[in-house]
């Protein structure tokens, strides 16, 4: 086979029409090369010394054909595999470690480095829902400034202020520790489980808008946050020490974020300005969808592994042994959601605020007893179980 | 264990850490127990070889002649064993601005040439040498401004070529001497473009860095070293990395036909005297 390169040399792009008609030729078969740039020998003479190639100057005193190329032996035939395929059937069950960041169907050029990451099992990670999850996501992300109008004045007393401000103050540790949890596994996940690892950074983006909204929140009409109180941190800290996915997932995103989306459609309904109603809405929004992902995956994981129920529960229950001495959901919260609920502060409106906070916990732990029913306990464990869930509800 | 075939190297990169650690692992995956000592020049290297304080060099092609000529001066035998196929018929170019009046060699009488490490073979001695038999000595018939980056390092270290590329392109030499592969690359990346510079004298070729023993090396081990460097396949995904990193596709069987030139400028410029005469 012949290639004239004109006047293109190998430092403009002449490289790339060389390999070309060199995948070309048949096997045993060498490429004359004939061009008119003035440095094309040297060219030639270098490419070919530095990508092991065998070449073969010419004699030809016209100089149209500048040599012969004669490719080296593995030209063409280095070791490659396919990372899986690009169907969710191709998911591998255990992706190998030098597929590295390769996306599912590439072809990975073997020898590469294996990459180090902890969270390589399809089971306990994948759910076939993570792409449509993952899209849905994607399709529901908001600004917050086109989202809410933070021009809307602020109209109700200051101790309804002070409630709120409390409230957000609880809400941004909550979410920030709702951001760390699968920001944390996100770097451990192999990039193989691609759905996956775009849902767990989506919904990190979710919580940094969320936090986002309720620090503005609690700013709108005050200088600074309310109390962190020791057991509310104390309780978010045994979720950020869980190492282990499926547990951390259990108890983040199925009954604390579960129990969380309650809170939020409370404060959706009970919120005393349009501000707090809205921020509280979106955010319930983005916590569906995390709560759903969390409760896929581990019912897939349940079906095929049998002890996973097991070690949820024990999971669950060695929690509520670490926090038995804390003092759960502090006061202040307890109180400020009461002041929301009740609208007033005369007996009787405090006295429903009462009620709708009591009704707000029944709710709470009706939807725990329904997200642990749907992974495969028992009526009588989903009951036991959800009350052994974190008085500071995350 | 038995006793290491150990080589010596120069550490002109931290790199070089590296690539020896991977090939002691590959030869100890074969069974062949193999070890490395690292210097900062190659003429401590090649002292060092004489002493027998390893059994064989990774030498560029002026040390190569350091060990040779050394080896005649004590009544001793070097040999190059094996080579990189990147290492052969390696040319070296001297280029001048298109702009700049100079044609030929012998325009560059009374100008500037910027060459790379004052060691260097592809940037400094040997295109010294091709402008020396045109009948210009340098230093006198025409400057020489050094970039010598890197000495002691033979011009492993590719930041005097770029450097002296970069000069005649700010107008600071009137030509610059630098390795063939080198202009393609500074072509393409922009520091020496084709369009503003030209090509007005090519070195014959040579060849570049060999694997050297001294007699009385274990021949067995010499033997079965090279037997396991040759086997080194590039479509070997075990493999290719360290030949990625060393800069080659496949080792050769050593040759010496390539340093004439080399040995000319040596002898021209009298570049070894002081070292031989140590």
């Amino acid at each position: 086979m012949r290639i004239d390169l004109e006047h293109l040399g190998l430092e403009s792009g002449g490289d790339l029409l060389l390999r070309r008609a060199m995948r070309k030729l048949a096997s045993g078969e060498r490429l004359e090369v004939a061009g008119q740039h003035e440095e094309l020998d040297l060219h030639l003479r270098a490419w070919c010394r530095t990508s092991g190639h065998r070449f073969d100057p010419a004699s030809d005193p016209t100089r149209t054909l500048r040599g012969v190329i004669t490719p080296a032996t593995h030209f063409g035939k280095l070791p490659t595999e396919r990372a899986g395929s690009a169907s969710l059937a191709g998911v591998a069950d255990r992706p190998l470690r030098h597929w590295g960041l390769a996306g599912r169907s590439a072809e990975v050029e073997l020898g590469g480095p294996a990459f180090d990451f902890g969270l390589i099992d399809k089971m306990g990670l994948w759910t076939d829902d993570a792409g449509r999850l993952y899209a849905r996501a994607a399709a529901a992300q908001w600004d917050p400034n086109e989202a809410i109008d933070w021009s809307v004045p602020i109209e109700h007393d200051e101790e309804t202020e002070d409630a709120i401000v409390q409230v957000m103050t609880y809400l941004i540790e909550n979410e920030t520790a709702a951001l760390l949890v699968p920001a944390r596994f996100l770097g451990r996940i192999h990039p193989h489980f691609r759905e996956v690892m775009q849902l767990l950074a989506i919904q990190s983006a979710d919580e940094a808008r969320h936090i986002e909204v309720f620090t503005r929140r609690a700013l709108l009409k005050r200088a600074a946050l309310g109390l962190s109180t020791v057991g509310g941190q104390a309780s978010l800290k045994t979720l950020l020490d869980e190492p282990d996915f499926a547990l951390a997932s259990f108890l983040l995103s199925v009954m604390g974020e579960g129990s969380f989306l309650i809170l939020l459609n409370f404060l959706h309904r009970y919120g005393p300005d349009p501000v707090t109603r809205s921020v509280a809405r979106l955010a319930a929004q983005d916590e569906a969808r995390h709560v759903a992902f969390g409760l896929a995956h581990l019912r897939e994981h349940a079906a095929s592994d049998s002890s996973l129920l097991a070690r949820l529960a024990v999971a669950m229950q060695r929690r509520h042994s670490e926090l038995a001495e804390t003092a759960g959901l502090n006061e202040r919260v307890f109180e400020a959601l009461t002041v929301i609920g009740a609208g007033g502060f005369s007996p009787q409106e405090i006295g429903i605020g009462f009620n709708r906070v009591m009704q707000l916990q029944a709710d709470m732990d009706s939807a725990r007893r329904a997200s642990l029913i749907r992974l495969g306990f028992s009526e009588a464990d989903a009951q036991a179980l959800s009350q052994l869930h974190t008085r500071n509800f995350m | 264990m038995s006793q290491p075939f150990i080589l010596g190297a120069v550490a002109y990169d931290p790199k070089v850490v590296t690539i020896w650690e991977g090939f002691k692992e590959y030869f100890a995956q074969r069974g062949f127990a193999f070890d490395y000592v690292l210097y900062s020049n190659y003429e401590q290297q090649v002292l060092s070889h004489f002493d027998g304080q390893f059994h064989v060099a990774w030498n560029s092609p002026l040390a190569w002649i350091e060990a040779e000529r050394l080896a005649d001066k004590r009544g001793r035998k070097a040999s190059a064993i094996a080579m990189r196929d990147s290492d052969r018929d390696l040319t070296g170019v001297i280029v001048t601005r298109r702009d700049g009046g100079i044609a030929t060699l012998t325009d560059l009488k009374g100008k500037r040439v910027a060459i790379g490490a004052k060691d260097s073979p592809q940037a400094t001695l040997i295109p010294l040498e091709l402008i020396a038999m045109s009948g210009l000595a340098p230093g006198k018939d025409f400057e020489v401004i050094s970039f010598n980056i890197g000495e002691g390092k033979h011009g492993d270290h590719i930041g005097g070529e770029r450097e002296a590329a970069k000069a005649l392109m700010a107008n600071g030499a009137d030509a610059c001497c630098i390795l063939d592969a080198n202009r393609m690359l500074f072509a393409k990346e922009g520091t020496l473009p084709t369009a503003a510079t030209q090509i007005v004298a090519t070195t014959e070729p040579f060849d570049h860095c060999n694997f050297t023993v001294l007699d009385g090396a274990p021949q067995d081990r010499v033997d079965r070293f090279v037997q396991l460097l040759l086997a080194m396949s590039y479509t070997d995904p075990a493999v290719r990395p360290l030949l990625d990193m060393e800069g080659l596709k496949q080792w050769l069987p050593g040759r010496v036909s390539g340093y004439a030139a080399l040995n000319r400028a040596v002898d021209r410029f009298r570049f070894l005297d002081r070292f031989l005469a140590a």
